[in-house]
Formats: C-alpha cells, structure tokens, sequence
C-alpha cells in the first residue's frame, strides 16, 4: 500500500482545548521517517500539549490526525484502517519529564511488563531484550535494582528503555532533561543522539538549544499554541526569521 | 474491699472460647464482603458517570452517617416489615456490619487510588496498557501499600463493633460475657475479663498497622 510513503504522522488543523482554553490552535504537521523534530518555545506555548496529542495522552478536540496514513481513532481498539489508541501507543513510544518509573517494580520489570501484558511476549524473550536495551543505556548492572535506588539520570535512561521495548516506530521526549542535576544531563542525551543516529524517528521537546541544533533535521518555533516559525536547525537557530523567535532564542545565548 | 474472684468466671472460660470463635467468624466475614462492598463502591466513585457516582456517594454516607447499632437494629427488627420476610439475626447482623465496614473501606481505597501519582497511570497507558491493566499491574499495587495501615486500622475497629451484635443475640464475646454475669453475678471479673481479651486481639494488630505506618513514611 501507501504505507512507506505516507509521512508516520500528519496533522491537519490539530487544535486542542481545555475547557474554553484553547491550547493548540490548528497545528499542520508532517513527521517522516527518520526524522528528528525538535520543538521549542515558550513556557505555555503547548509543546508538551502537541507532543502528548502524538500518543493520545491529551485527546485532539478538532482536526486530522494520521498514522502512517491511517486515520487515528480516539478508542482504543478500532477498526480498521483506523488504528486506536492501544495501538498507537505501542507504536509511539514516549519519555516523560519526571521519568514516571514503576516504584514498586525493579528496573528489569519496569522494561518487561509492557511487552508482557501489552504485547504477550514470554519472560524468558522481554527479559532478554530488556538486559539488551539496558547494556545499550549503559544500565546492565542496575536491572535488579529499584527506581528509587537510582540517579536521575538513570532513572531517565531507563525510562526510555521502557518506551523501547515495546519496539516503537517513533519516539517522543518531552523535556527529557530538565528534571535533572546539570552534571546529569550529557548521559541522557547521549543516549538519545544514538537513537537518533540509528534513525530512529523522533519527537524532541527541548530547552537544550545546543542539543537541538545537533540532533534535530528540523525545529519547530511553537507560540502561543500555533507553529510560529519552521525550518532546518541552521535557518531556526542561527538564522531566525521573526522578532518573537529572536527574542526568545536571545535568552539561551548567555 | 472487694473480693476479686476470677477463679468462678474462669470456670466458664469455653463459653469466653466459643465468643471470641463467634467474633472472630463475624469479624473476617464482613471483612470478606466489606472488601467486596468497597471495592465496588471504590470504583462506582471513580466512575465517569455522575450516577453510578451519586449512588456511590449516597450509600457511603448513609452508612457512615447513621449508628451502627440503629443499623443493625433496622436490620433486624425493621426490614423484615417492609419485605414481608424476616430475616435470621446471622444474616441481619453480617449484612449490616459488612455495608457499614464497605462504606469506610471504599473511601480508603479510594484515598490510596488518587494518592498515586498520576504520571504512573500515563506511563502505563504510554506502553499500551488499558485502563484495567494500568489498575491491576501498576496503581493497584502502590495503591495497597498506601492505603495499608488505614485498612489494618478500620479493621480493629470492625473487630469492636462486631460487640454490637450483642443486640440481636449473636453469641460473640459480649454476648457470651453477659451469658457468663447472668450464672455467675461476677459482673466486675466477667466484663473485664472481656476487656483483655478484646485488647489481647486488637493490640499485636493495632502495631502491624503502626509499622507499616512508619514502614512508609521512611521510603517516601
Ligand atoms: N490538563 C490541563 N488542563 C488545563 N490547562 C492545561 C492542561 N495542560 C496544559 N494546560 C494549559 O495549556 C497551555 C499549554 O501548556 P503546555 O504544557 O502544552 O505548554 P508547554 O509549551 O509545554 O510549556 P512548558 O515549557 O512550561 O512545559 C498552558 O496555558 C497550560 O496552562
Ligand atoms: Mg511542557
């Protein structure tokens, strides 16, 4: 079919209220495969909003949105083509800003309990993925060990090993960083600049302007819930076109 | 000064055996159908529709709202009126006290349900999990340990109330207490025989509660 060619995501006219806020206000969106898109913006533009439209954590209230060319559905199983929240979740993989790890679960079974009991996967086989995934993260060592006993940066780490294990198609960071220590910020980016060199296709919300030019092919200027200004991280960051875009990108260079 | 004589009322000790045995049944009975009842109730508050949560809302307060003892007594002396059929003291008094022990379990879940983060229910939705899988395999559990030493305490207090039985001629412990005064007239020895044996029962349970109170104020 289409499928290969089609973009992983489009939106069209996405908008997104909350009460009579409206927070996104009809965004246009093109994901392809392979690509890292960066969002950045204000605090309030809704970048945590639009990334979390991706997966449905936040339900769009208006627009289009598909997946690989298939229109996705609010529910969570539907018919096809549609394709429902259930499935695009295990597809679209996703790394929170305060990790939300499984406290009472050590870091091997927070990587293995969605591959069992989402995909049904045996113990022996989500666990061998999860010691692979792990060693990748550089946290073989830590498997048997409990979320709370762990840096932030390991903590994060193995938050997106979770997300990994279930083999998804595209990631979203949102803000993957800013939770932690300074000095803890390089490991966890490092892992995502590997995932991003071996193509993996990625959303990325980040204040890591540095970060961004370096890894994104593409960012995205959020403000005030609409996509102000887009273009490669050349054109974005060192060249931006409008005064809000300037002013913002002003406050990263001290 | 009075003359203590425990020895007459030990001589009656198997019909103390036979109370606490009674207590006991009543106690982990409505236990039993009280977890069910709050769980129900538990989830009937969570839901999403206005009316099963009205419902909810309605029988808590209700039960939490009015004596045990006018309960247990409507129970058995009201209800049978209004249907038409009367109702044996077992079933009136283990109906009433497992309502009353739901009505209070299903706020207590309910308090350990919404003490767990909400970002652990996006993480498990975020993996593909449904909302009864996200419940069972990720809040559920963090949900119980929060939600532990209130359910221990609740249930030293169930273990209290099951003397209100006493009303309706249940053989528990203060019932077979007043069996063992009326033969023996040693109210003073009887009764606070009875005293220790309620407090021998609840105490150890009472500190099980405490520990995992403080279990859990040192991992947060
Ligand atoms: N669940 C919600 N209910 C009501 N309003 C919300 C909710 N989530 C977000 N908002 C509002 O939507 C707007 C956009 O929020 P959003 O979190 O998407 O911004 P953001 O760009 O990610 O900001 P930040 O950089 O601070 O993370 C804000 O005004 C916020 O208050
Ligand atoms: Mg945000």
């Amino acid at each position: 079919m289409t499928a290969t060619t089609d973009p992983v995501i489009r939106l069209e006219g996405l908008r997104k209220s909350f009460g009579s806020l409206e927070v996104l206000k009809g965004i246009d969106l093109e994901l392809h495969r392979g690509e890292v898109l960066s969002v950045i913006g204000p605090s309030g533009s809704g970048k945590s909003t639009l990334i979390r439209c991706l997966n449905l954590m936040e339900e769009p209230t208006a627009g289009t949105f598909a997946f690989q060319g298939r229109p996705v559905s609010l529910k969570f199983r539907a018919k096809a083509p549609a394709i429902g929240a259930g499935e695009l979740r295990r597809r679209v993989g996703m790394v929170f800003q305060h990790f939300n790890l499984f406290p009472h679960l050590s870091v091997l079974e927070n990587i293995t309990k969605g591959p069992r009991i989402v995909l049904g996967e045996s113990r022996e086989d989500a666990e061998a993925h999860a010691m692979q995934l792990l060693s990748e993260v550089g946290l073989a060592d830590k498997a048997a060990a409990y979320p709370a006993h762990l840096s932030g940066g390991q903590k994060q780490r193995v938050a997106i090993a979770r997300a990994l294990a279930l083999r998804p198609e595209v990631m979203l960071f949102d803000e993957p960083t800013s939770a932690l220590d300074p000095e803890l910020v390089g490991e966890v980016l490092a892992v995502v600049r590997r995932l991003a060199q071996d193509g993996m296709t990625m959303v990325l919300v980040t204040h890591e302007m540095g970060f961004a030019a370096d890894v994104a092919s593409r960012v995205i200027f959020m403000e005030n819930g609409a996509i102000a200004e887009q273009g490669s991280p050349e054109e974005i960051l060192r060249a931006p076109k409008s005064e809000r875009l300037k002013g913002f990108l002003s406050r990263f260079h001290s | 000064m009075y003359q203590w004589d425990f020895y007459t009322v030990l001589q009656s000790f198997d019909l103390f055996l036979m109370g606490i045995w009674t207590t006991f049944l009543y106690t982990v009975g409505s236990i039993l159908v009280g977890v069910i009842v709050g769980l129900t109730a538990c989830f009937a508050r969570l839901s999403r529709h206005g009316i099963i949560r009205l419902i909810a809302r309605s029988y808590q307060e209700l039960f939490r709202c009015t004596p045990l003892l006018v309960q247990i007594l409507w129970a058995y002396y009201a209800l049978p009126m209004l249907l038409g059929v009367s109702l044996s003291n077992t079933t009136a008094g283990l109906m009433m006290l497992s309502l009353y022990v739901g009505s209070f379990y299903a706020e207590i879940f309910r308090g350990g349900i919404l003490a767990v983060e909400k970002g652990q229910r996006e993480a498990a939705n975020a993996v593909g999990m449904t909302g009864v899988q996200a419940m069972t395999h990720i809040i559920l559990p963090q949900a119980i340990k929060k939600m532990l030493p209130a359910f221990i305490n609740q249930s030293v207090v169930q273990v209290k109330n099951t003397s209100l039985l006493y009303a309706i001629s249940i053989a528990e412990l203060t019932y077979m207490t007043s069996v063992v005064n009326s033969e023996t007239y040693r109210p003073l020895e009887a009764y606070s025989l009875a005293a220790v044996l309620y407090f021998v029962m609840l105490f150890p349970l009472t500190q099980v509660a405490d520990h995992f109170e403080r279990k859990m104020r040192r991992s947060d």
